[in-house]
């Protein structure tokens, strides 16, 4: 799709995985392409957030294969794939409640190269608001502004690879809409992006891919639009 | 005004000393979350080491110092990190403190192996003999690095914590393991990191304490208790609070020992309490804790082992006692002796499978609740009748609920911490000679007599103490199969849920903290009878960790379990006169809890699965030759 040859950002082939003897993946195969955006849709239960941890090394597939550009990185560690160029932005607040949001800015320089400094004016140019905060604790802040503290790595770090986990869950519309507008900058910058989310419209409005999972399959894959058609059905159980 | 100031100077010294000691505990725990037992073996050994250099090959201190704390402690810190603490991460609180506590015996065991106990060995303070006088008191230059090494600490950390990157990620990972990770932080390079550094400050600590008392093992390793205290006031995690309480414990030690020579309470000195202190502190700091919030109930992966019908439990007393009865008659005085050590010890064993292995709660003091039933049975109500062996029980039981009532709100680790003080507490007043009365700090208690029946050969006792052992087991697994061992169930695997249900969470574990405390005071009275002779020394806090430790692999859940492992406890020592390797107790014991500690079930659970399969197999093979009714069984769920 990005048609210059380079293998994708990220690559999953034949996964399956899951937690202790339950099985949740069943053979996922899935790829993310340099520069796109792909929006992971589906109901509950239909293996997205498993996926997501594959993706972010929180969870080693039983077997198949997990690349990130071109590499296999099965069994990587977390941080490691987090200095590979793999950010992740879990579901709920991604950020460290007890550290002040210029610790919060400091700990990310882990998976850079980038100098402290330099993190903390990208960040806080893209979110003026977090400036006035900056010594305060992260724990302290509105949902909202945790959020975009959160974000803040995606923005700083120069990750290859993003993956948004359920970003806009308990947030209000207009903090969503300027979380995507990061999400939009970030585009422009050839940033390969995995979206999951459970409310379709704000994935599939950025998105230039949409897939469907199903009891830890694809079930669906093509241009937003057309998934768009698909979804009440494979919501409610009909597509198969 | 002088000597107190004089006074104030110790103080703050001693302080300084437990200051450093418990940072080192704090940053291990926080930056881990493994409260490390062995904490003050670790500084033990590297205070023994120090001597083995400074003293013993003549190195120059400087050197010394340098290898010991910042080249050899930080490396056996980061190989406990690697070899046994990483698989811990997400460990039950009872799996990593059985670790902990075997690696303080294993510690202790090689220690004692490589300088033995029986010589006496001195550490100078440093720069012996020079000092300067402050407003007319004399502080030893000893004491002034003592102040610098705790100022340096607390501004070190303070400067790792907040100054620098590496500092501001290890308080990452303490708020958010996974999300460190996801920060590009490889959470176990920095857990050895901290773990380094805690053994470092153990060291120091260890080096500084050991010229004001003499190089010995157990006082060594004890002495961090009073690191856990000041710990506490910070609750394990504030460093600043932790510098205040050990501080405060510093100073109420030299102020005791300087005016507490004078006050008396009859025959008791005021000045004896001194080295209690930090105990009573940390007691008196987890009875003004806040509750915690309950936590729901997580999956336990293991299957329970079978708990045998009343009639199956009978029959196999009934087996056993006959048994032992008939071997008896075959057996040594000698022989007799060492069995019926290992069923009263199997007795204990069998109080701590009701209270860790049926209801969740760990207790360090178990020897102490045995050395109070001893001490009953033997001074207080009638010696060798049957009312002191009932006395012993009861009495023993109120000083369980007593202990039990304002640690029960917490978590289980503080329960734990409590029992390790009372446990202390308990060293302590039976070393005042508290109860013993004979020459050397002993007593002398009769062996039990029923009316018509003297239990006074060998022979009797064995099988006495077989009835007993079969009595308890049959009780212990009774109380599994009924109303209450369902209750404790309940609150174990998820006290939310008990308590939305209307269990009285506090009454249940208070009844079987007593009730276990109570079998333990029974199996002292027939203890202290069957040894005759019992001293302060039986009933140490080192004898309760050991049943501690030998009860988790033994097996915490089964009969059988206490069995074994009261056999191994009375029997290791036999083994040691014929084995060339020094102290095999301690290194038996620890290095097989720690292989154990995955395995909830010990050794008793695989006897008790191995019996079912068994038992499957010949139910199996019965109904194929009794033709063809296929059975339905429920699919077998695999312990993972």
């Amino acid at each position: 799709m990005s048609g210059d040859g380079r293998p994708p950002a990220l690559e999953l082939i034949d996964v399956r995985a899951g937690y202790g003897r339950i099985d949740v993946l069943h053979g996922l195969t899935l790829s993310v392409p340099r520069g796109t955006v792909l929006a992971l849709l589906g109901p509950n239960g239909a293996g997205k957030s498993t996926t997501v941890q594959i993706a972010g090394g929180r969870l080693v597939p039983r077997s198949g294969c997990l690349h990130v550009a071109g590499n296999h990185v099965n069994g990587a560690s977390p941080g490691r794939l987090a200095k590979a160029g793999v950010c992740t932005i879990p579901e709920g607040r991604g950020i460290f409640p007890n550290l002040t949001v210029d610790e919060n800015l400091w700990v990310m320089t882990n998976a850079t190269r980038r100098a402290r400094a330099d993190v903390r004016d990208r960040a806080l140019t893209f979110f003026p608001r977090l400036a006035e905060k900056r010594t305060q604790l992260a724990g302290t802040l509105s949902g909202g502004e945790q959020q975009m503290l959160a974000m803040s790595r995606a923005l700083t770090t120069d990750p290859e690879l993003l993956i948004l986990d359920e970003v806009s869950l308990g947030l209000a519309p207009l903090i969503v809409k300027e979380l995507y507008e990061a999400v939009a900058h970030l585009t422009t910058l050839g940033i390969a992006i995995l979206v999951v989310e459970q409310f379709a419209d704000t994935a599939l409005a950025v998105a230039d891919v949409a897939a469907i999972m199903g009891h830890g399959r694809i079930k669906a894959i093509g241009a937003p639009s057309a998934i768009a058609e698909q979804l009440s059905s494979a919501y409610l159980g009909g597509a198969a | 005004m002088q000597t107190f100031f004089a006074f104030t100077v110790v103080g703050i010294v001693t302080g300084a000393i437990y200051a450093v000691a418990a940072s080192g505990l704090v940053v291990t725990y926080t930056t881990s979350g493994i409260f490390n037992f062995a904490h003050g073996a670790i500084g033990m050994f590297m205070a023994f080491l120090y001597w083995e250099l400074r003293i013993h090959h003549h190195w120059p201190a400087p050197i010394a110092l340098v290898v010991v704390v910042l080249v050899l402690s930080p490396m056996l810190g980061a190989l406990i990190e690697r070899v046994l603490m990483r698989k811990l991460t997400n460990a039950p609180v009872a799996v990593s403190m059985v670790v902990t506590l075997a690696l303080l015996v294993i510690l202790l065991g090689v220690a004692t192996s490589i300088w033995s106990p029986g010589e006496g060995r001195r550490l100078p303070a440093f720069f012996a003999g020079d000092d300067v006088t402050i407003a007319g008191v004399r502080v030893t230059y000893h004491e002034l690095i003592t102040l610098a090494i705790a100022v340096m600490t607390a501004i070190g950390l303070r400067v790792l914590l907040f100054r620098t990157r590496i500092g501001v990620t290890m308080r990452a990972v303490v708020d958010n393991r996974d999300l460190a990770g996801l920060n590009g932080v490889l959470p176990e390079r920095v857990a050895s990191l901290s773990w380094a550094l805690g053994a470092a400050l153990a060291a120091i600590a260890g080096i500084l304490i050991a010229p004001s008392i003499t190089l010995n093992h157990t006082l060594l390793t004890l002495l961090v208790v009073n690191g856990y205290a000041a710990a506490m006031l910070g609750r394990l995690r504030s460093l600043p609070l932790t510098f205040v309480g050990a501080l405060v414990l510093g100073l109420a030690q030299s102020y005791l020992i300087g005016y507490g020579g004078n006050v008396t309470l009859g025959s008791f000195r005021l000045i004896d309490a001194a080295q209690v202190v930090p105990t009573v502190f940390l007691f008196l700091i987890v009875v003004f804790l806040p509750q915690v919030r309950l936590t729901a109930g997580r999956v336990v992966s293991a299957i329970e082992p079978n708990v045998p019908s009343l009639r199956a439990s009978l029959a196999w007393s009934g087996v056993f006692l006959v048994a032992m009865t008939l071997l008896s008659t075959t057996m040594s005085d000698f022989w007799l002796f060492n069995t019926s050590t290992a069923l009263v010890l199997g007795l204990v064993m069998l109080s701590l499978v009701l209270l860790s292995g049926f209801a969740g709660h760990i207790s360090l003091m178990q020897m102490t609740f045995v050395g109070l039933g001893a001490i009953t049975a033997g001074r207080i109500v009638g010696t060798g009748s049957i009312w002191s062996v009932l006395a012993a029980g009861l009495l023993s039981a109120a000083l369980g609920a007593a202990v039990a009532l304002p640690a029960l709100r917490l978590q289980p680790l503080y329960l734990a911490l409590t029992t390790l003080a009372v446990a202390l507490l308990g060293d302590w007043a039976f070393n005042q000679s508290w109860g013993f009365s004979g020459i050397g700090g002993t007593l002398t208690i009769a062996r039990l007599h029923l009316p018509g029946v003297r239990f006074a050969s060998e022979q009797s006792q064995l099988v006495l103490l077989t009835a007993a052992f079969c009595l308890f087991g049959v009780f212990v697994l009774w109380i599994r199969r009924g109303p209450f061992g369902r209750r404790l169930t309940a609150v174990r695997d998820s006290p939310v849920a008990a308590s939305m249900l209307g269990l009285n969470l506090v009454a249940t574990k208070t009844a079987v903290f007593a009730l276990s405390a109570g079998m333990a005071g029974v199996a002292g009275a027939l203890y202290g009878g069957l040894r005759s002779t019992v001293s302060p020394n039986d009933f140490i806090f080192l004898q309760s960790l050991f049943v501690f430790l030998v009860a988790s692999f033994g097996g915490l859940t089964t009969v059988i379990g206490a069995l074994f492992g009261g056999a191994f406890l009375a029997l290791v020592p036999e083994l040691q006169k014929h084995v060339p390797v020094d102290s095999i107790q301690y290194l038996g014991i620890g290095i097989g809890a720690i292989a154990l500690a995955g395995n909830p079930h010990g050794f008793g659970g695989s006897m008790s699965e191995a019996g079912t399969r068994l038992r499957e197999k010949l139910a199996a093979r019965r109904d194929r030759q009794q033709v063809t009714v296929p059975t339905e069984r429920p699919p077998a769920v695999v312990a993972s």
